[in-house]
């Protein structure tokens, strides 16, 4: 999936996460890049994991992700950067089977 | 035959994370997901993600998982009945319906979710929410217009405005309404579910309306806060002579059957079928409440 | 032979008194009368000080001394910081800090901790900017962490003696009557400032409200002070408690409630006479709401409630379902008001509250205490003084005190807080060990310690659905995940004394 340009999704309540992803801007360094920035900093290992999953599921390979997560649950962390980057990589007449549950897998 | 129960149906606004994670905990018989009128059209995307996400998610008990997908005349109704199939909701609540052509198309996007995400044709049910003077006039048509649905409920904001009055505390203005949705329910064999009371600082008021609709014949009522759960399960919990009678009436019946007959006679009276059914259901509904039926005596 | 003043001869020794002194005037030997308190000089004595400033000369504080103060102002204490920054101004360094406890509101302490004026404290409790300080290394020496009982014991034992006690009083007379529950700060009872009156070698005493003498009757009396200081305010009364305190509405607390008093009931606690106190968390709070529900429905009255007291305990004593209120520390108005208007509300220090050594410690009465924590693990140990990031961020307070005492112990908390698990296999700090610990009630399920068969026979037969602890902490872990393990570094920063004077464990600094 193609990051065209840049979205938020989520909010920074508690138990939410404010995601941020913006294209990368092409040049040194890897091409996925994730920040991550958690209010109780003992899980910011899993938000990183659960985060890539996230990503890979929409086969997401070029970005910037930041995410200021503030105690949210792995799958509200799925949610939150699944939707941030469907509106990144959103244009006219994108289709839909870009969605998890496009069921064609 | 154990009938779900649905006396209380507590909505969830779909995008909380917060409030999403575990509000089966307060024992709800359903939770509604709500991807309508309380996400705001630019996030309604992030709610439906962030309710998808959670049904695969999360183990939210025995509690039956309903989600309010927007309207059938919105952009988003298509990309909702397909993550909220695919997630494994169980029941679809339908908002706005306003005749049977509205469910008929509901049933289309749920077949063809159904097929995409392996779920058994005909196992997503549907809830149908009748919000203007319309749609309650239809509500027979609506009622069986597909043996998917389960119920039928008043969504009476909307309705109230529609009818250029305002909601009362005796409710005079609902009384037409909630009456010909009760009667199209029971004419069609499903539930009938009343509307949400907003006024979480007045619980007379709440066990008012609650204990009218409960007489009306409402199988339960939709609720927005857990604090509404007690008070609502209150109301609907049989009394004991209620639990009384039915132990006599499912004792009979079990007695009849064990000694061949068809029917059989209690003080007087034939026990058909029927009564024989709304017995256990009074004794489901015992139990439910937490009610000890053995303690009642028979 | 040898002659008084007034003419007289008199024997200069006799017997066992051994050598006479012979009388030299009404007021000669006033200063070398033996008294646990200088006496002052002839003349009627003013107590009554200028300034704070003068209070610090005059109390005869030096350096490496123990300094004492009460934290019935709470949230909103002035005292602490108005004192210490004159100690700090006279150039007085290296003291232990020994107040009751500590808020968010004695932030600027970690400046005089950062000079040196603070060389080391002992206190039921610590939060905010200093409590973060401290878990990071702040003091060279650990903080001492006890509990409200093992304070008074401390106090009573000479293990730990202020020098100076320097106690705020909303109500207080030129001679020294102080007390709490009258004036614009009235805070209810001082039964921990009380403690400090009794065994400081000097006390001070500092007031928003001097009043006519005879202030009486007080909770601290003349006999007791040294010197009073009039100042401006001793607290802020938003801080110190307004009106009622209220009950949560939260469901999820409210769930735990009523979980609780299930458990209560089934165990068989509550007959008439009965008696009992709750912690002022949410959840704990709310029970009172359904315990007085239940009594009205029940016609069961309680012979006292202890505590901690809030404004629903009062109600309930002043509507008659309670028969006394015995108040070391009164969390509102209301109560305060109570405290001053009805006999059967009563202020009681820490020694009789929760001392272990004292014969008649109320604790030891109590049928049920229901209780928050941090967290508790799957032996039952409960922490309440640091967050589970290992920053110290709470109290010891009464907690092991109650839970040791009371013959059935509570401990409520929700399963998760956010993402944090309130259930775990090994708390970070163990403040209350967990064989006083009888029952655990959660949101998502109530455990009974296995050392109660009894209870948990008792709970199962009134149908109360009880899980294993080990099942609520694999529920937790499978909401939350696992985390990764706080890093600390090598060094002690922390002690927590059980109410005995033994160490319970030991908080070490965070990285």
């Amino acid at each position: 999936m193609e990051i065209r340009k840049s979205a938020v999704a989520g909010t920074l309540e508690s138990s939410d996460a404010a995601v941020t992803v913006e294209p990368k801007a092409a040049g040194a360094g890897p091409s996925l890049e994730l920040v991550v920035e958690c209010s109780d900093a003992r899980f910011a290992g899993k938000v990183r994991a659960t985060a890539l999953a996230a990503l890979a599921e929409l086969g997401v390979t070029s970005a910037r992700v930041v995410i200021r997560d503030r105690s949210a649950l792995d799958c509200a962390i799925r949610a939150r950067v699944l939707a941030a980057c469907l509106r990144a990589a959103e244009q006219e007449g994108s289709p839909a089977s870009a969605a998890p549950w496009g069921g064609r897998k | 035959m154990i009938a779900k129960l649905r006396r209380s149906m507590l909505f969830v606004p779909g995008n909380n994370p917060a409030l999403v994670k575990d509000p089966h905990i307060y024992g709800p018989d359903s939770l509604i997901f709500d991807l309508e009128d309380s996400v705001a059209p630019t996030e309604k995307d992030a709610a439906r993600l962030l309710v998808f996400c959670a049904l695969k998610a999360i183990d939210y008990g025995r509690v039956e998982k309903v989600v309010r997908v927007n309207g059938m005349d919105t952009t988003w109704i298509g990309d909702d009945v397909a993550a909220m199939v695919a997630a494994g909701v169980d029941v679809i609540r339908l908002p706005k319906t306003e005749r049977a052509e509205d469910i008929r198309a509901l049933v289309g996007l749920i077949e063809a979710a159904e097929k995409a995400s392996g779920r058994s044709a005909g196992e997503v049910r549907i809830m149908a929410a009748l919000e203007s003077p319309l749609a309650v006039l239809n509500a027979y048509e609506i009622a069986v217009a597909s043996p998917r649905l389960v119920g039928i409920a008043l969504s009476a904001e909307d309705f109230v405005t529609s009818m250029k009055t305002t909601r009362s505390p005796e409710g005079v203005e609902l009384f037409e309404a909630r009456g010909r949705i009760v009667m199209a329910a029971r004419a069609a064999g499903i539930m009938a579910i009343d509307t949400v009371f907003t006024d979480l600082s007045d619980d007379e008021g709440l066990l008012r309306e609650a204990r009218l609709i409960k007489q009306m014949g409402f199988d339960g009522k939709s609720v927005i806060n857990p604090s509404q759960i007690p008070l609502v399960h209150g109301v609907f919990a049989p009394t004991p002579e209620e639990i009384r009678k039915s132990r006599r009436i499912v004792a009979a019946a079990a007695e009849a059957e064990a000694r061949g007959l068809g029917v059989m006679a209690l003080d007087g009276k034939m026990i058909d079928k029927p009564i024989v059914e709304r017995a256990a259901r009074v004794l489901d509904l015992a139990r439910a409440s937490g009610m000890k039926i053995e303690e009642v005596e028979a | 032979m040898s002659r008084t003043t007034l003419g007289r001869d008199i024997p200069e020794s006799a017997g066992d008194l051994g050598r006479l002194a012979p009388f030299m005037g009404a007021w000669a030997r006033a200063e070398g009368v033996s008294a646990p308190r200088k006496l002052l000089s002839a003349g009627r004595p003013s107590k009554v000080l200028e300034n704070v400033d003068e209070a610090v000369r005059r109390s005869g504080l030096e350096s490496g001394m123990t300094v004492s103060f009460h934290h019935h102002f709470r949230e909103g204490d002035y005292v602490v910081n108005l004192v210490m920054d004159a100690i700090a101004r006279a150039g007085i360094r290296d003291l232990t800090l020994a107040p009751s406890s500590l808020s968010s509101i004695h932030a600027p302490l970690v400046e005089h901790c950062r000079s040196g004026v603070i060389r080391r404290i002992c206190s039921s409790g610590l939060r905010g900017k200093l409590a973060d300080g401290i878990s990071h290394g702040l003091l060279d020496e650990p903080v001492l962490i006890h509990s409200h009982g093992g304070r008074a014991r401390a106090f009573r034992e000479g293990t730990l003696r202020p020098d100076v006690a320097f106690l705020g009083a909303p109500s207080c007379d030129p001679y020294g009557n102080a007390r709490g529950w009258a004036g614009k700060s009235a805070c209810g009872s001082l039964g921990y400032a009380r403690v400090d009156a009794r065994y400081a070698r000097t006390v001070v005493v500092l007031t928003d409200g001097l009043e006519d003498y005879p202030a009486l009757p007080a909770s601290i009396g003349q006999e007791l002070v040294d010197w009073v200081v009039p100042i401006d305010a001793v607290g802020d009364p938003k801080g110190i408690g307004v009106g009622a305190t209220r009950i949560s509405r939260d469901p999820r607390e409210l769930l735990i409630a009523r979980n609780t008093l299930a458990a209560i009931d089934a165990a068989g606690v509550l007959h008439d006479g009965f008696s009992f106190q709750t912690g002022t968390g949410g959840a704990s709070l709310a029970v009172i709401r359904y315990l007085r529900e239940l009594m009205i429905a029940r016609g069961i009255k309680a012979s006292f409630c202890l505590g901690g007291v809030t404004s629903q305990v009062a109600h309930m004593l002043e509507e008659g379902l309670v028969g006394a209120v015995l108040d070391v520390q009164s969390f509102d108005a209301d109560t305060a008001r109570s405290l001053a208007s009805n006999r059967r509300h009563i202020e009681i220090d820490a020694n009789t509250y929760a001392d272990p050594g004292c014969p008649g410690a109320a604790v030891n009465l109590l049928d049920v205490v229901v209780l928050s924590a941090l967290e508790v693990d799957t032996d039952f140990n409960v922490n309440v003084i640091t967050g589970s990031d290992g920053v110290i961020r709470g109290a010891s307070g009464g907690h092991s005190d109650t839970a040791a005492g009371s013959a059935l112990s509570i401990v409520v908390a929700p399963l998760v807080r956010a993402r944090t698990a309130s259930v775990v296999d090994r708390v970070e700090t163990i403040v209350t060990p967990g064989e006083s610990v009888d029952i655990l009630v959660t949101d998502r399920g109530t455990a009974v310690n296995p050392r109660r068969k009894d209870l948990k026979a008792a709970l199962a037969a009134a149908g109360v659905e009880l899980r294993d602890i080990q099942e609520l902490r694999e529920l937790a872990r499978s909401i939350t995940g696992d985390p990764d393990p706080v890093q600390y570094g090598d060094r002690v920063v922390g002690l927590v004394e059980y109410r005995d004077g033994t160490i319970i464990d030991a908080i070490r600094e965070v990285r």
